[in-house]
């Protein structure tokens, strides 16, 4: 077990130390983000002090030597735009994000775990009919538009969900659904293929020949032993979710993470977009430890080389 | 297949199951019955067919001229009826006509999806081929890049990219083609590493065959259905990741026409025009979920493990 934590931990390492060389070549991709800072009344001399103030005028390699140095301290620099510490801007709209996406998550698994159950154990019935044309429908639909169409309904219509931000506790209400009918539909679909395949096995049989309740032998051997993959595809959710809060945010005005990532990168304030996505990098490796290591808890044959 | 046939003891059992009992059938005739037997995967033929006609052609057939200005003639309901004709789906913020920019808008769609596909699906499928073929410090350096973009979210991913590129329509294709790699390298990887210790491919080194060959004609013919189902899943994925950006202003840019950018003018008068959001939506998801469908039934075709199960 204490192997298996060391060389996960330094893979992440590895891991994040390629994704800070992808980032930080990616956001320079254009050159340096000078020519947006300065204003165009500017002389040619005043934008090389400038770029030589943020230090955009060094070799690439020796910047990305400085940048990592100071990241490893959990300084990713000055924003452009705000003048102050990206990581700062980062963890203030942290909370909201890691709210919403739990929120998700949570609901997530409410909707998918009962839903997909059911549909293994009532094969081909009308229950397991509906469930698989949610799941088609949630995985096809675009879920910013499906916040748009959640608006339309209960915000211009009903008018009983504020349209959008964070101030009062029912506006994680539409966001949250939307982000989750993605993770529902394909959570649901796998607990069903899942429950199939266990419940098709001998020890089941057994279990029902020894006069155990329905109800014992599905949770208590069944699902139990259905639950490795559906705790994988909950983990790649988990990502996805994080990943998903970057336009949901914007269609709600979420004061999110995934929202100053948009704000930032259409002012090409590339210090905060750097620290946000490394952190989002980061938050998805932590996820993926963590299920990891549910692996082994989950099924005690499982033993890491 | 081929390798099937070479195996009647094997195989017996699955060709009962798709309907016919020792009968040589050429592989048309194969995959006409298995559509006929799956009624989902004959409305997703069906779906994309007529998508591609209307990517094709849709610009011959539109009512009204998708860029036809009518000031007149703004934020019209749905059935709207004046001089010109009928507005099917109503009209927009400058009165042109919904019905025929969805149409039109197919085009952008069908090319993203496609294109980036083959993009990704071509760079991956190689790259995972040589990476499980050859192992070692190429393997090692591949995978390991493959994590580090996995590791974020790639809707995050491609949003800051185009972000910082601000992408046109080929831009857009090319980002989503070069960062959508990685699915592919991984599970081509897994195939060729079981590939590569079969008996068949012992013997052809034994009978004296080069690497390259083994890989190209061994080993690729071998694992590339994995490739081709996960493909036919990811047309589906760049064509939401395609609507997510123009909606976001991060994508393809006025005046092409595309059902994100509609989307995104539809949420400015979200509060008057409902159909202005509703329709593309319904476009964009109708087309994900007739790929999808096709998808699905190209899966279980082509996987010997999942064919015949139902």
């Amino acid at each position: 077990m204490q192997g298996l934590v060391v060389r996960r931990l330094l893979h992440m390492a590895i891991t994040l130390f390629v994704v800070s060389l992808v980032v930080f070549f990616m956001v320079r991709l254009r050159g340096d983000p000078i020519s947006v800072m300065a204003p165009p009344t500017f002389s040619e001399e005043q934008v090389a002090r400038l770029r030589e103030a943020w230090g955009f005028d060094k070799p690439l390699i020796e910047q990305y030597v400085l940048f990592i140095t100071k990241a490893i301290t959990g300084d990713f620099g000055q924003s452009i735009q705000a003048r102050r510490p990206a990581m700062e801007l980062v963890f203030e709209r942290l909370g909201n994000t890691y709210l919403l996406a739990s929120a998700a998550a949570i609901l997530g698994v409410v909707i998918a775990l009962p839903l997909g159950i059911l549909s293994a154990v009532k094969r081909n019935s009308l229950i397991d009919l509906i469930s698989s044309a949610f799941a088609s429908l949630g995985n096809a639909m675009p879920n910013f538009w499906l916040g748009l169409m959640l608006i339309i309904i209960f915000s211009v219509n009903l008018r009983i969900l504020p349209a959008f931000g964070a101030l009062e506790p029912a506006a994680i209400i539409m966001p949250a659904v939307t982000l989750a009918v993605g993770t529902a539909a394909r959570l649901s679909r796998i607990t069903r293929s899942s429950m199939l395949e266990v419940l098709n096995q001998d020890y089941i049989r057994t279990a029902y020949s020894k006069g155990l309740s329905d109800r014992r032998v599905l949770y208590q051997h069944a699902l139990r032993n259905a639950l490795i993959p559906i705790v994988t595809v909950f983990g790649l959710q988990l990502g996805w979710l994080l990943g998903g809060s970057v336009i949901v945010e914007s269609v709600f005005s979420w004061p999110g993470l995934g929202r100053l990532m948009i704000e930032s990168i259409n002012v090409r304030d590339i210090t905060v977009v750097q620290a946000g996505l490394l952190w989002f990098a980061l938050s998805f490796l932590v996820i993926n430890f963590v299920i990891d290591l549910l692996y082994v808890y989950l099924d005690p044959r499982i033993h890491y080389r | 297949m081929t390798v099937d046939a070479k195996q009647p003891l094997k195989t017996t059992p699955v060709i009962t199951q798709i309907g016919s009992v020792h009968r040589r059938r050429n592989r048309f005739i194969l995959f006409w019955d298995a559509l006929r037997h799956s009624p989902v995967g004959l409305i997703g033929l069906l779906i994309v067919l007529s998508l591609l006609l209307l990517a094709v052609f849709g610009g011959f057939i539109t009512p009204h001229d998708p860029a036809q200005n009518n000031l007149r003639a703004r934020f019209m309901q749905p059935g709207f009826t004046n001089e010109v004709g009928v507005f099917v789906l109503g009209t927009d913020q400058l009165g042109r006509d919904i019905f025929s920019r969805i149409i039109v808008g197919s085009t952008v769609s069908v090319l993203v999806g496609v294109v980036s596909v083959i993009i990704a699906g071509t760079l991956g499928v190689l790259l995972g081929l040589v990476s499980g073929f050859f192992g070692g410090w190429v393997d090692n350096i591949l995978m390991r890049l493959a994590d580090g973009l996995l590791s974020i979210p790639f809707i995050i991913l491609v949003v800051a990219i185009s972000g910082v590129l601000s992408a046109g329509l080929g831009t857009l294709i090319l980002i989503l083609g070069l960062t959508g790699w990685v699915t592919y390298a991984r599970v081509i990887r897994s195939e060729v590493l079981k590939a590569r210790e079969m008996e068949y491919i012992v013997a052809a080194y034994a009978i004296g065959h080069r690497r390259l060959s083994i890989m190209f004609q061994h080993i690729l013919p071998n694992v590339i259905s994995s490739g081709i189902i996960l493909a036919a899943s990811q047309v589906g994925v760049a064509i939401l990741a395609e609507s997510s950006l123009s909606f976001l202003g991060l994508g393809v840019k006025p005046p092409t026409v595309t059902w994100g950018l509609m989307l995104a003018d539809g949420r400015q008068y979200i509060n008057s025009a409902w159909w202005m959001t509703t329709f593309p939506g319904i476009a964009i998801t109708i087309t994900v979920l007739g790929i999808t469908f096709l998808g699905d039934w190209l899966r279980d075709l082509l996987d010997p493990k999942v064919r015949g199960r139902n």
